[in-house]
């Protein structure tokens, strides 16, 4: 399919009328958390928007993004990957393999240098190569290779954005987001574990659309998705603002829907889009299922402390400390190991059940 | 937003409306209705932006009802436009291939964009009608 014809012209010659193209953008346009009111410029900008080429390079990551970019039910993600964009390199969908498959990523690369939207999902080891390569070219060395002729890079999950579950304590491969090794490249942050699926074809379609990097958070999130935290928009907060907590899973609380804050729910520091959108065609979210939220879309939320602890439970601060260890080198591993045993007994003294009071003093 | 205010007053049980958007919603459409017979304004409510709990969706769409139009288009997987009980109050719900609901509207207007024949089409109507025209007048 040529590169040169326009979005409008290519979803026209498929048969699409335009008011399935009308519906495309109705429903593009609710993808992207834009108002209503704003379809019509979408469909003018789609109307005319080329296809630019997209290349994905998986590092080490568990396919999960990929997954839910697949599972996803939004306008025709299939529409959107294969009308709307040109997916010239993704090695879990393509059919070509090995040399055939590095070669298709080389010549989209060369012919669309510049131009290219580079995908990444996974974290890229640093402490031994070895850790992770594909065809032999070391994660780092393909990131960096083919970031150089990017327009833009979207980091898509929490191993790509942050290092994500590589990168948990003790990081035995030395895990680092893509923008720890990228400094010179306009970087879009997609985290979740997994990101949601209209988040990640909501992001590529405002590249596609305004051809401009949307507005983003301190930690490059695209804030029409992860502007407001869980908490604002969980339908359970009316029970917070009253107190009315569940205890345990299974107590009168859990039963009656009561908010899940003290079971350890990170909502309150979690900021996506699940709480409105919802997963599974919009069916429901991991608190609407009466689980607390994980604060996957968080740096480091494989450290906060455990799940279950209520985000007011002294957990000690092994992320600063850590931080500081890696200027010890060699050493790290050992410290972080004693600090943790230390941290481990510190917290079974310091542990605390969190009641009601104890919220009210937060106020 | 109604949980904002004095949180000792709310009447919270679960089943109940939570998140207190219903209420809202349908005053914004009764605003819409007033500024559609006003102005001529078209509004359309994103049901997707907006957090409900489980079960508020049905409960403003049991309020809405069903009107006395429904129209299903082909295009993208079906739609059904339907228009509520409220006239000039319409229920748009788009489908996938799969029939996974994609998007989900309140619009309130006369008749929905979606509806109405675009004028290129009607353009490219004319030639095709034309061109039939001349064929059947060639057959002759």
């Amino acid at each position: 399919m040529s590169k040169d014809r326009t979005l409008g012209e290519t979803l026209r010659q498929q048969g699409i009328s335009r008011r399935g193209f009308l519906k495309f953008c109705a429903a593009t346009a609710s993808m992207m958390a834009l108002p209503p009111s704003m379809v019509p410029a979408i469909a003018a900008a789609l109307e005319k928007a080329r296809r630019p080429s997209v290349i994905w390079l998986s590092f080490q990551e568990c396919t999960g993004c990929t997954e839910s970019l697949t599972r996803s039910h939004s306008p025709t993600v299939e529409g959107l990957i294969f009308d709307a964009i040109s997916l010239d390199y993704h090695h879990t969908l393509q059919a070509a393999s090995g040399a055939a498959a590095e070669a298709a990523r080389e010549a989209a690369m060369e012919e669309n240098h510049g131009k290219y939207i580079l995908v990444v999902d996974g974290s890229i080891p640093t402490a031994n190569p070895g850790y992770s390569t594909i065809a032999g070219i070391s994660n780092k060395d393909m990131l960096l290779d083919t970031a150089q002729g990017a327009a833009a890079i979207v980091s898509v999950g929490s191993c790509a954005a942050f290092g994500g579950i590589p990168h948990a304590n003790p990081n035995p491969t030395g895990a680092v987001a893509v923008s720890d090794l990228v400094k010179d490249k306009p970087i879009i942050n997609v985290p979740g574990c997994p990101p949601m699926p209209v988040v990640i074809t909501g992001v590529l379609a405002h590249l596609l659309t305004f051809g401009t990097i949307p507005d983003l958070d301190a930690l490059g999130r695209p804030k029409a998705f992860y502007g407001k935290s869980i908490h604002d928009r969980c339908y359970r907060r009316p029970f917070y603002d009253k107190g009315l907590f569940a205890e345990t899973f299974d107590d009168e609380g859990a039963k009656k829907g009561w908010c899940l804050y003290k079971l350890g729910c990170k909502g309150p520091t979690t900021y996506n889009a699940c709480a409105t959108t919802k997963w599974n065609e919009g069916t429901s979210f991991p608190i609407e299922a009466g689980h607390p939220c994980l604060g996957c879309s968080e740096p480091d939320f494989w450290d906060g402390g455990g799940f279950y602890k209520a985000i007011s439970t002294p957990t000690g601060d092994v992320g600063r400390a850590a931080v500081y260890a890696v200027g010890a080198g060699a050493a790290a591993g050992i410290a972080l190991g004693a600090m943790n045993r230390a941290k481990h007994s510190r917290a079974e003294k310091a542990h605390e059940k969190v009641t009601i009071d104890d919220l009210d003093k937060e106020k | 937003m109604a949980h904002m205010t004095d949180a000792e007053t709310l009447p919270v049980t679960a089943g109940e409306s939570l998140t207190y958007n219903v209420q809202p919603l349908l005053h914004e459409i009764r605003h819409a209705l007033a500024k559609l017979l006003d102005d001529g304004g078209h509004t359309v409510i994103d049901l997707r932006s907006i957090p409900l709990a489980p079960g508020e969706e049905d409960r403003l769409l049991e309020t809405l009802g069903r009107g006395e139009i429904v129209a299903q288009l082909s295009a993208l997987g079906p739609s059904e436009i339907l228009e509520t009980r409220f006239p000039g109050v319409w229920l748009i719900t788009h489908y996938n291939n799969d029939n996974e609901v994609i998007g989900r509207f309140i619009e309130v207007c006369r008749l929905p964009r979606i509806l109405q024949a675009p004028d290129e089409d009607i353009r490219e109507a004319i030639e095709n009608l034309e061109a039939q025209l001349a064929l059947q007048t060639g057959e002759r």
